[in-house]
């Protein structure tokens, strides 16, 4: 089952693998990686579509003239919620929050945890023991007890959910850049790049760092898909963008208060589109995995 | 077995700064983060500012935020987290009454997990790239993408709502609940102490919707760890003698694979119930279970500082305590680790 080469945006993405790996990978047979693509893809181009009044069915916020609490029709694919707004248009537009949040707080976490590893691999001593602990201690705590309280102390919205879920992901690179950094000390490259007479920053940025890429690669992608379940169990809770917007998360919890009535339509498709996204990042997380690591497909794990 | 006292006692001692590098994190958070404490719950503007004064000496945040630490620390060496604002009851008597509603949920979800996770693996491992093999590895992969309250919500519409077979939420049933009095705070242990079936089938019926949320995602990640690690085994050499022995394939797998392939699983389990704490948060939310989570969320909400930071603080404890027995169990199960 391979997508069809006309694709344009497959055909970039296979061009834009080749240039970042200088032609050592190619996206040829990597159906996994390919479907997980396209579903980000798809949702990506949604979300922002249905920012704009004109691409939603109905007005995802105004409430209108229409049946209140109406299961699925022609008229409403996805039923009506008790202000008579329409669930298709909330839940075409409703991604925003998760998505924004998921890509800022993976980025943020990425760039501090990668310098903290990089870092305290490469110099180990007295800041590589105090800061792996650290880590280790924070790794152990439940991620999701963590992003709540960060966020409860911040405050609601999407800035604040950046940092909270961000904050709770670093140990996760750190300790992935580190390991990598250790073994990459000890190579006679970095001896040999020494001899010549490189400082430890060029070191870091040059042959530490781009080493620990591919094992970056694969682990923020898998984050990713879990940033998607976070800021959805967050908006949930009421942590997230305040209410007349359209958001998956809320929408549930909205919808939740309906559930005895048996207005089943409101929780399950803003819960479907959070399965697909989520899914859509893990599969591309696996498929760079094997993508990377090649032994790792062969033995089936 | 003198070797597992002196490693016990080392673990012990690597446990404490682990902690207190904890501690430290949630004191820092929570003080230097925005919003007042005392503003939430005066709850208002109109309130003079010598009032918020006296509250604020009388919670002991107008001290500077050194000496704050070391009360903060001092009362946790007592075992003294200070007095809800909310509720105004010591913080830890809050925590040990909701304390066992936690500790049932998340013993009967991890029950699920095992149970379904092993299942389902072993399954997918013998009966690899056969159709039943995929079918349960896009399952496994598709329970990681599944949203936790999401399913309990699904789980209460069908099962609750729809098909009348377990009840909505909470820990036990209206008409049960006069006649029932709790004695250990478990509450299925209680039912079964009352000797009533009436009692036990309630209680009973209660647990089995949140116990499957909860344990959801956890029997996705076991099942894709049981299938790997048992593939690996079966490939072993000592799997083909068994074989060759004549031994049954019920044998052979159940007594000699899982055996081997269950060691580097329980190694994981340490982390696992993190998760699995950060699954019940939103598992006692959904189904009403008032436990140490919800209670956690709760606190949040009305910005109560002293139940925030003591549930934190229980919690990190707690998770301590179970890796340390996780660390423990393992040399027991696997004889080749000696300490």
């Amino acid at each position: 089952m391979d997508i069809p080469r006309k694709f344009l945006f497959v055909r970039l993405l296979d061009w834009l693998v080749r240039r970042l790996t200088r032609g050592r990978h190619a996206l040829r047979h990597q159906t996994i990686l390919k479907i997980g693509l396209a579903i980000v893809f798809i949702f990506i181009l949604v979300t922002v579509l249905a920012q704009y009044s004109w691409f939603t069915p109905y007005d995802p916020v105004k409430y209108r003239d229409a049946p209140r609490l109406e299961g699925p029709s022609v008229h409403h694919w996805m039923g009506t919620d008790q202000l008579k707004r329409d669930v298709f248009s909330r839940v075409l537009a409703g991604g925003k929050a998760s998505i924004v949040v998921a890509f800022g707080a993976v980025a943020l976490s990425m760039t501090i945890g990668s310098i903290l590893g990089w870092t305290s691999g490469f110099f180990g001593g007295i800041l590589d023991r105090s800061l792996s602990l650290t880590m280790d201690a924070i790794y152990s705590f439940p991620s999701m007890i963590l992003a709540i309280t960060l966020v409860a102390m911040f405050g609601a919205g999407i800035g604040p959910m950046i940092w909270a879920v961000g904050f709770v992901y670093i140990p996760t690179y750190f300790r992935v850049t580190r390991a990598e950094a250790l073994q990459v000390r000890e190579t006679t490259y970095v001896e040999a790049v020494r001899a010549i007479g490189a400082g430890n920053l060029r070191i870091i940025v040059r042959h530490v760092a781009p080493n620990t890429i591919n094992a970056i690669m694969a682990v923020s992608s898998f984050n990713l898909a879990d940033a998607i379940l976070t800021v959805a169990a967050l908006s949930f809770l009421g942590f997230g963008l305040p209410p007349p917007a359209p958001d998956w998360g809320f929408d549930i919890q909205n919808g939740q208060k309906f559930l005895q009535s048996g207005s089943w339509w409101l929780i399950t498709f803003p819960g479907l589109m959070i399965i697909a996204l989520s899914l859509g990042f893990g599969l591309i997380g696996e498929g760079i995995s094997d993508l990377v690591n090649p032994k790792r497909k062969r033995k089936r794990v | 077995m003198g070797g597992i006292a002196r490693y016990i006692t080392q673990r012990l001692f690597l446990t404490i700064p682990m902690l207190l590098i904890l501690l430290t994190v949630v004191f820092l958070i929570l003080r230097v983060m925005p919003g007042d404490p005392v503003a939430a719950m005066l709850g208002g503007r109109n309130v003079s500012q010598q009032l918020m004064d006296e509250y604020r000496h009388k919670m002991g945040v107008d001290k500077p935020i050194p000496l704050q630490y070391i009360d903060y620390l001092n009362g946790i060496i007592h075992g003294n987290f200070g007095k809800s604002f909310r509720t105004s009851q010591p913080v830890v008597t809050e925590l040990f009454t909701r304390f066992p509603a936690t500790l049932e949920l998340a013993f009967f979800g991890m029950l699920f997990a095992f149970i379904f996770g092993f299942w389902t693996g072993v399954l997918a491992a013998t009966r690899a790239d056969t159709p039943i093999d995929h079918t349960i590895r896009i399952f496994h992969i598709g329970s990681f993408a599944m949203p936790l309250f999401w399913f309990g919500l699904m789980l209460q519409v069908i099962f609750a709502v729809k098909l009348h077979w377990f009840p909505v939420a909470s820990r036990v049933g209206g008409r049960i609940a006069f006649s029932f009095h709790s004695v250990t705070g478990f509450y299925l242990l209680d039912a079964f102490l009352s000797g009533d079936p009436k009692i036990i089938l309630d209680i009973a019926k209660h647990l089995v919707l949140p116990s499957i949320t909860l344990g959801f995602a956890q029997a996705g990640l076991l099942g894709r760890m049981t299938r790997a690690s048992m593939l690996e085994v079966l490939d072993a050499d000592y799997i083909t003698t068994a074989r060759a022995k004549g031994l049954s394939e019920r044998v052979v797998i159940l007594s000699h694979a899982l055996r081997n392939a269950l060691i580097p699983i329980i190694t994981v389990f340490g982390l696992q119930f993190a998760i699995l704490m950060g699954g019940a948060v939103l598992t006692e939310t959904v189904f009403s279970w008032p436990g140490v989570a919800s209670f956690l969320v709760r606190s949040i909400e009305a910005r109560d500082w002293p139940a925030i930071q003591g549930s934190i603080v229980f919690i990190a404890i707690f998770i301590s305590a179970i890796n340390l027995i996780v660390d423990v169990c393992y040399s027991v199960i696997d004889p080749r680790v000696r300490y």
